[in-house]
């Protein structure tokens, strides 16, 4: 087939690339989705995997839907990254990587994953309203039905205990960006302890650094 | 929400001349305004727009910002700089654009003389709006330009574009994005900014073409036209109207996110992807229909370039007949919809519906709550507004009843007493929030007093534009730039504008609260009453939890009979453990509930409605 292009596309400029090894080598876009309540500090997760693989010079997307209130509902943010990425939004049954904060919120997108697609769910519960009310239940057994279908690429860790371990339960977002971190072995330690330090405040550093190389050790 | 880059960061990229940095399309949109040399921008915040001018306050001090009382004041200040040769943006969300399109339709006869963009925000889907229309109509109405940009470095490229346009033609351009353009991440290359050519100042001598009285807008109403034809040709000359063409079989004719969306799932087909969406580039498409044999309309919301390139006399082999005219379009609504029983779902694990959804809630000690629970135990019809509060309408409290747009809940409080005369006296209420109130109450509470009405009107005062995400109004005493300025004052305007029986509320004490809704709802005059001492819970600076006397509150398990009624209020931080058993004295119970210390502020709201003196202070 012919390719003609009628108008002059704009010229297209590299971002400084860090020497990094290819985290897919076949330019496939690799699909992350995050899950969590509001307040959970989702957001800060994500941007520090937008730092990561833009750094490591990979076209991006991240994207997220802000509710109606600043707290409790639902929050997820589609992040994708590769060669050229399109859609803002990953397809319905293509995510590779699920990172979830909450237990029903990972069961919520179970659908969304692929067959072959690695979990990592934050060992907690947070009721909706209907749950507080007494009018619906809160599913149990969550771990189990992913391991059903995902069997040992399933993992739970308790991010609240190790951060409240380190000193502060706010951190738990940044422990779970540490366990989360193993599913990308080629991406150095130091990229991201680099992506947190450019993200957050000087005063957070020391912390949120403890908080990462915990959850790192974690899984 | 939006990258936090420490400052030492933002401050690299942001002089550090062709650098690359990862931006959401509202920080990009903001930038693009910067490097296009803009001076003043204007906006009132709507979700999904809210971001763009606080990114122009806190990042770029060289554009004069301000939070305008409503959009149509947003845009006729932005309008007048334009007027004076500046470089001028307001930006709105798409129901914004309605309140604005009175000066916009206007300004589309008068030109400008300094660029003036108007970005409108969609909202597919009503994420966080009452309606979900489709802005584009608004250009095709009005008479002027609209670019779509589809990403990041489209909405910093397609902002500058439309200032060239704007002072070029003569005409504002409206610029239109929609959630999933405004609130994506993606890499935007940065240049600097260059100051506008256009020269400031004002010229008594152009009257004619700024006064439209009717013998200024029939020559006006001419030029547009004659405008619209220069467009269209310029429209075919646009660099972002851009072909692309792998298939001979089937292209597709699109814009924006709809784009990215088909491009991802048929990355095999044509694409004439349009930069510009008003108005269009007629040879453009005659040529792209001569290159490929069938062609497929995908577009988000309505029909609209489908009716046009129809109106052309094309046939479009697809277009609206399978893409759903509703709703937000995804990769897989795109694949679904043209595939049709070709289209294999992924498996399903667990059935969705079969879980508990978790909606927004007001949070844990809002001042929104008692005052929602006093008014569902008066038996009210409320009138409510557009603000957090409309989360009132949700079980349990249930307590706001009709949500129609900015402004609303005063004029209808008015109308439906008008109508049952005194049957409805005692009955029913307005609610509205200090940022609306502002925005779109003042007029109607005008409205009410001199009619001689006799309706309630309750301005629910958190002190900020709460739902959005913290931004200050002409109540809160400070700009968008944290310079301390002039507060309303509530009750002074109420009696200004003729309102005789005004009463504050603390609405954290229900009974006070109920006994005052009650008397005034019963008057038959105007009644103000403020809701004071009443901060968003969220907004740090007013020290929201100082007023409570004790930090949390806690069940007493001995005491509880697990009756459910404090769950009557709805707060995230009490829930229920069904375990049967009993209180201390003697009553059987199915459960207790609980209060997750973490939560709760100790705004008292649910200790004033338990009767068993089971829910106490406790310490965190």
């Amino acid at each position: 087939m012919k390719k003609t292009k009628k108008t002059i596309k704009k010229p297209v400029k590299k971002a400084i690339k860090k020497p990094v090894k290819k985290v897919q080598e076949d330019g496939k876009t690799v699909n992350i989705f995050l899950s969590g309540v509001g307040g959970q500090g989702t957001i800060l997760a994500s941007n520090i995997l937008a730092e990561v693989f833009f750094k490591a010079g990979y076209d991006i997307k991240k994207s997220e839907v802000h509710g109606m209130a600043q707290r409790g509902g639902d929050v997820t943010t589609h992040f994708r990254f590769g060669k050229k990425v399109y859609s803002p939004l990953i397809k319905y049954g293509d995510v590779d990587f699920l990172l979830s904060f909450e237990f029903l919120e990972a069961l919520r997108y179970i659908n969304w994953i692929k067959p072959t697609g690695k979990i990592l769910i934050n060992k907690q519960e947070i009721y909706p309203p209907a749950v507080n009310l007494g009018m619906a239940q809160y599913p149990g057994g969550v771990e189990e039905i992913f391991k059903k279908f995902f069997k040992e690429n399933v993992y739970v860790i308790n991010g609240q205990e190790i951060a409240r371990n380190l000193g502060n339960v706010q951190a738990a977002n940044v422990v779970l960006i540490g366990a989360f971190s193993n599913f990308f072995p080629e991406v150095k330690e130091e990229q991201w302890i680099e992506a947190i330090k450019g993200l957050l405040a000087p005063k957070l550093h020391d912390l949120n650094v403890r908080a990462f190389t915990e959850g790192r050790k974690a899984l | 929400m939006k990258i936090f880059y420490s400052k030492k960061y933002r401050a690299e990229s942001h002089y550090g001349g062709n650098m690359k940095e990862m931006m959401q399309g509202n920080s990009a949109i903001a930038r693009g305004a910067w490097e296009a040399g803009v001076k003043i921008a204007t906006a009132y915040p709507g979700t999904p727009s809210s971001e763009i001018l606080q990114e122009i306050a806190s990042n770029y001090p060289e554009i004069y910002a301000e939070w305008s009382p409503n959009e149509k004041v947003a845009v006729e200040v932005a309008s007048g700089a334009a007027i004076a040769g500046a470089r001028a943006m307001a930006s709105m969300k798409h129901v914004g654009l309605n309140v604005a399109s009175d000066p916009f339709m206007t300004l589309a006869y008068t030109g400008i003389k300094g660029g003036l963009v108007i970005l409108v925000a969609d909202d597919p889907n009503a994420y966080s709006s009452q309606n979900e229309q489709d802005s584009r109509n608004w250009a095709r109405f009005g008479k002027a330009p609209m670019l779509e940009p589809a990403d990041a470095q489209e909405c910093k490229d397609f902002i500058k574009i439309a200032f060239e346009i704007s002072e070029r033609f003569d005409t504002p351009v409206l610029v239109r994005t929609e959630t999933r353009v405004a609130h994506t991440d993606s890499p935007v290359v940065l240049e600097e900014r260059k100051e506008s050519p256009t020269p400031l100042g004002l010229d008594r001598k152009d009257a004619p073409k700024y006064t439209m009285v009717p013998i200024n807008v029939r020559v006006r109403r001419k030029i547009v036209e004659e405008r619209m034809k220069k467009l269209e040709a310029y429209a075919d000359t646009f660099k972002y109207n851009t072909m692309e063409i792998n298939s001979r079989e089937i292209g597709v004719i699109t814009s924006g996110v709809s784009y990215l969306y088909t491009k991802e799932v048929f990355p095999q087909y044509s694409y004439l992807k349009l930069g510009m969406v008003w108005p269009l580039p007629k040879k453009t498409i005659a040529n792209f229909y001569k290159k490929v044999k069938k062609v497929i309309v995908v577009e988000e919301l309505d029909p609209f370039l489908e009716t046009e390139i129809k109106a052309l006399g094309y046939k479009a082999f697809h277009g609206k007949d399978l893409i759903p005219n509703m709703y937000e379009l995804s990769p897989e609504i795109v694949e679904k919809s043209l595939k049709g029983k070709a289209y294999k779902p992924p498996k399903v694990r667990v059935k969705q519906d079969d879980l508990p959804k978790r909606p927004p809630n007001m949070c844990a000690g809002c001042s929104h709550r008692p005052l929602f629970y006093a008014l569902k135990k008066l038996g009210a019809f409320v009138f409510g507004d557009i603000g957090c509060y409309t989360l009132g309408t949700a079980p349990p409290l249930q307590a706001v009843h009709t949500t129609i747009c900015m402004g609303a809940s005063i004029g209808g409080a008015h109308g439906a007493m008008k109508a049952l005369g005194s049957d409805g006296l005692g009955k029913v209420c307005a609610v509205i929030g200090d940022s609306t109130f502002l925005h779109g109450g003042v007029g109607p509470l005008m409205d009410v007093v001199y009619n001689k009405g006799n309706s309630t009107t309750i301005i629910l005062d958190n002190r900020i534009t709460g739902m959005t995400g913290h931004q200050d109004h002409p109540g809160t005493g400070f700009t968008v730039r944290m310079e301390p300025t002039h507060a309303i004052d509530y009750e002074e305007l109420g009696k200004a504008l003729g309102v005789k029986s005004i009463r504050k509320i603390y609405p954290y004490n229900i009974q006070q609260t109920m006994e005052v809704v009650k008397e005034e709802m019963e008057k038959d005059e105007p009644s103000l009453i403020i809701c004071e001492n009443s901060p968003c819970i969220m907004l740090r600076r007013a020290k929201p939890m100082e007023k409570f006397a004790h930090p949390v509150y806690t069940i007493n398990k001995e005491k509880c009979r697990g009756c459910k009624m404090c769950l009557e209020i709805g707060c995230p931080a009490i829930s229920w453990e069904e375990e049967e058993g009993m209180s201390v004295d003697g009553h059987k119970r199915k459960g207790t509930v609980f209060i997750n210390k973490d939560m709760c502020v100790g705004c008292e709201v649910c200790a004033q409605i338990c009767k068993f003196e089971a829910i106490i202070p406790g310490t965190k």
